[in-house]
């Protein structure tokens, strides 16, 4: 059964349709691809299913649920997370703060034991901390903790936000292009990263990527997606040797 | 009937006066997005220039427009270029931070020079007649001020229609990058951009003297504001929707008065944003646009 | 173990310190050292502190530019007034409904306007701000522009000294909490913010309702100090004023916002007699502060424990 089911997904902007009759699917525990030539309407699919856009038609169903048009902090309660093409994390904050942020909604103590410092509030923050420095440590990133985040190589950044977004404790991630701006051996790491972060936390994960050989590498199923509709969908093999596929981007080139 | 006419030609040229102040605030933000908070007190310096022009220079009404925009103009070269320019690239915050203290600024350095008090325009320089026209009573006062506003409103339409000029700005409001490509300017478009607005504040700074009679250093906040009101209302950034906006504003504020509780009139013009805010924050020729993320 | 007894001794000669400067400016009130105009200037001091760190909360921590603060500090001291002096309630009833109302004046004006953004949401807030003391004008039983005159003098040095204190550790305990990084996350990062699973729009009426509150708290002062409230007192240049020293100290610092606070009052005190000169001082503080230094005094830094101890042990 599939975790998430996309149907006939509109959006436009003015005049422009960015996304158009857009049909996906998404099993458990599964990796899939997003391709397409730029300004394709990748990252409106995104914020579409992220709730930062609303659509205006089609259906988001994800878990039995449809969460279109819901709000964004809901869908992320949902078990959605995400990155961000052009990475946004809390710029002036630690590190841990930019972890320690996303366990906020599971918060165990109130207002009042906030203010009032009770055993409660120290009790709920050991744990947030503790809770924090796991995920860092994941991304080796524990040794910067206290580091404020725009101030981390470009690289860490990128790390960072991920390891952000899983302690949300998604059961879905997407991911905006995770390797964009790195070197080819971080990006070798960061795909092996990924790959074991789907087995070690049986997430299901949906990927943005330009660079070709990466997505054929790590992904399972590939969706193409041009001026906002899908070209091809199917397994890295096929989309290789599609003719659609190619034209698209070559169209990029020549254009 | 003849009360609600009565009410609306006071209405028009007070809205004549919000729209020529609105458009300084319009045409500011369409083009550096800054809610220029001192733009009142440029309306305010207008009318002391008009003032002393009469009163010092013996000059006429008509004379003592064209010194006050001249020198507002100038003025609002100045303010730029020495309090915003070097803001240009920050927070849009620490932008409206700093228009509130040009704001201050030109208030108190009014009120250090020239005392709190408030002068009393010289009536020797626009005879007050009235007309009565099918029970009307129309003062040759409010006929003045419409007039010219209307005639400065068209003058602007012309240059930012038919101008260099006015296609510059044009472009440098549309996309900046994009004008830089083009070889325009910005410096040059912006300080054009206040010039203009100054101007046309500081002749309603003259024609606030010749309507309220009396003139004292803060009385540019409230027209002010209520102008910023007008502009937000037509949508800001929208030249056009700035002179409807400001005719509504006078109207709405005549009629307030006339009608109902003139203690009321200041509440209202803030009603207005605050409803306007809240349904459609563009204003009533405003396009929605959204952030991308 | 050893840290938890270093941690509480660190707090028993925080108590200790506090008290002591209580007992000192105490003492001297009541042997007559400190004189009547000298009392105006704590006074007005402790209420510049409670106004400047509680619009912090707002301005600084949640990123919402409000131009409104002084709308709730007259929505305080009117509720306050009714309490004590048209209904003989005691003081500190007073301060209870005035937080109160102000608190509630906070959710009102907030849940509307705080979807508005940036400059738009600064001119929304200035608005309510000003429809709030036009109605005050407006309502006879509260004595229309000429205000309530007569109250009783209530706020005594004891209050001002605790009420400064409860805003300041309020405060500071809220942002140093997992709600307290929910609501600077809305400043950093709305977006970002959303998809954390935080309700920002919630967030953001919180910090509006709690700045309310201690605008509130500063208005019951004020009235109770001053014997005489008026709706003009309460306009948009008060709310500027309170704007000043938090940029001043910088937003997003309570520590800024307090070292501001003392600044801006002593400097009145000092001008007091040429109140355009002031006002001119105050207005070039905005401007250059904005170009040369727009993280204000202390950025969004803080002085906390830890710096003292390096301070400390630095010396040694
Ligand atoms: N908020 C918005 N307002 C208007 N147009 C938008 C908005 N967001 C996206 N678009 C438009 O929608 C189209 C698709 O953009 P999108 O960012 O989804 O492309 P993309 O496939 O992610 O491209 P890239 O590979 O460059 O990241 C583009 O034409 C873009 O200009
Ligand atoms: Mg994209």
């Amino acid at each position: 059964m599939s975790l998430l089911e996309i149907t006939n997904l509109h959006k436009s902007f003015g005049g422009l349709s960015a996304v158009l009759k857009f049909n996906f699917r998404l099993d458990a525990q599964e990796l899939v691809g997003l391709i397409g030539p730029n300004g394709a309407g990748k990252t409106t699919v995104f914020n579409l299913i992220t709730g930062v856009y609303k659509p205006n038609g089609g259906s988001i169903v994800f878990n039995n649920e449809d969460i279109a048009g819901m709000a964004p902090y809901n869908i992320c309660k949902k078990g959605v997370a995400r990155t961000f093409q052009n990475i946004r994390l809390f710029k002036d904050l630690s590190v841990i703060d930019n972890v320690k942020i996303a366990f906020h909604k599971n918060v165990n103590y109130n207002l009042l034991s906030t203010i009032l410092r009770t055993p409660a509030f120290f009790r709920g923050e050991k744990i947030i901390e503790e809770k924090a420095l796991e995920y860092l440590k994941i991304f080796k990133l524990e040794d910067k903790r206290d580091e404020i985040a725009s101030n981390l190589p470009y690289g860490e950044q990128r790390r960072l936000e991920i390891a952000r977004a899983l302690a949300t404790k998604p059961t879905m991630l997407i991911l905006d292009e995770p390797a964009a701006g790195m070197n080819p051996q971080e990006t070798r790491e960061l795909m092996q990263l990924i790959e074991w972060i789907r087995k070690d936390f049986q997430l299901s994960i949906l990927l943005i990527e330009h660079d070709m050989s990466l997505v054929m590498g790590v992904c399972e199923r590939i969706y193409v997606l041009d001026y906002g509709q899908i070209i091809a969908h199917g397994l890295p093999e096929e989309i290789r040797n599609n003719k659609k596929v190619i034209e698209a981007y070559l169209g990029e080139e020549v254009g | 009937m003849i009360e609600f006419a009565q009410q609306l030609v006071n209405g028009l040229s007070l809205g004549a006066i919000y729209a020529l102040i609105a458009l300084g605030y319009t045409m500011v933000y369409g083009i550096i997005k800054l809610i220029n908070f001192a733009h009142g007190d440029v309306m305010m310096v207008g009318a002391y220039v008009g003032f002393f022009s009469i009163t010092l220079l013996g000059t006429n009404i008509l004379a003592a427009m064209l010194v006050a925009m001249l020198f507002c103009a100038i003025l609002g070269v100045i303010i730029e270029k020495v309090a915003y320019r070097p803001l240009r690239n920050s927070t849009r915050i620490a932008a409206l931070i700093t228009a509130i203290g040009v704001s201050l600024f030109l208030e108190y350095i009014t009120i250090f020079i020239l005392g709190p008090a408030q002068k009393v325009f010289p009536s020797s320089a626009f005879p007050i007649t009235e007309y009565h026209i099918a029970g009307i009573s129309i003062l040759n006062k409010n006929i003045f001020v419409f007039i010219s506003a209307v005639v400065l409103m068209l003058i602007l339409q012309y240059i930012i229609k038919w101008t260099k000029t006015g296609k510059a700005m044009r472009a440098v409001s549309l996309d900046m990058e994009a004008a830089v490509l083009m070889g325009i300017s910005v410096d040059k478009t912006i300080s054009i951009t206040f010039a203009i607005g100054s101007a046309l504040a500081a002749a309603a700074g003259v024609m606030v003297g010749v309507y309220y009679n009396t003139i004292n250093p803060l009385m540019g906040i409230i027209p002010g504001l209520k102008a910023f009101v007008a502009a937000v209302l037509g949508g800001i950034g929208i030249i056009p929707g700035a002179m409807v906006g400001g005719f509504v504003m006078g109207l709405l504020e005549t009629m307030v008065s006339g009608y109902g509780n003139s203690m009321y009139r200041d509440a209202v013009a803030f009603g207005v944003l605050i409803l306007i805010l809240l349904i459609k924050p563009t204003g009533l020729f405003g396009k929605n646009t959204g952030e991308k993320v | 173990m050893h840290e938890k007894k270093k941690t509480w001794l660190t707090f028993i000669f925080e108590v200790i310190v506090l008290a002591v400067l209580f007992t000192i400016v105490q003492y001297a009130m009541t042997v007559g050292l400190i004189n009547q105009s000298y009392q105006i200037n704590i006074t007005s001091m402790c209420i510049n502190i409670i106004l400047a760190v509680s619009l912090n909360l707002i301005n600084g921590f949640t990123g919402q530019l409000s131009l409104g603060h002084a709308g709730f500090m007259a929505v305080g001291a009117y509720a306050s007034v009714i309490m004590t002096n048209n209904l003989g309630m005691p003081f500190i009833v007073g301060i209870l409904v005035g937080c109160l109302a102000a608190g509630i004046a906070g959710f009102l004006i907030g849940v509307p306007t705080l979807r508005l953004k940036g400059d738009y949401l600064a001119i929304a807030t200035l608005g309510f701000g000003e429809i709030i003391r036009v109605v005050l004008q407006n309502i006879d039983y509260v004595g229309g522009p000429a205000g309530m005159v007569g109250i009783t003098r209530l706020t005594s040095w004891p209050w001002l000294y605790a009420a400064t204190i409860v805003t300041i550790l309020v405060i500071v305990n809220l942002i140093n909490s997992s709600y307290g990084r929910a609501i600077i996350s809305v400043r950093e990062d709305e977006i970002a913010s959303e998809l954390m699973g935080i309700n920002t729009t919630s967030y953001k009426v919180l910090a509006f309702v709690v700045g309310a509150m201690f605008a509130g708290l500063a208005g019951v002062l004020y009235a109770h100090f001053f014997y005489i409230i008026k709706p003009e007192t309460f306009g948009f240049l008060k709310s500027f004023d309170i704007v000043v020293m938090v940029v001043l100290g910088g937003l997003g610092s309570t520590t800024g916002a307090v070292i501001a606070a003392i600044f801006i009052t002593f400097l009145t005190f000092a001008l007091q007699k040429y109140a355009a000169v002031r006002m001119i001082i105050y207005s070039l503080i905005l401007i250059i502060v904005m170009i040369y230094r727009p993280q204000g005094l202390m950025g969004s830094k803080e002085l906390t424990r830890k710096t003292f101890a390096r301070i400390w042990s630095g010396k040694k």
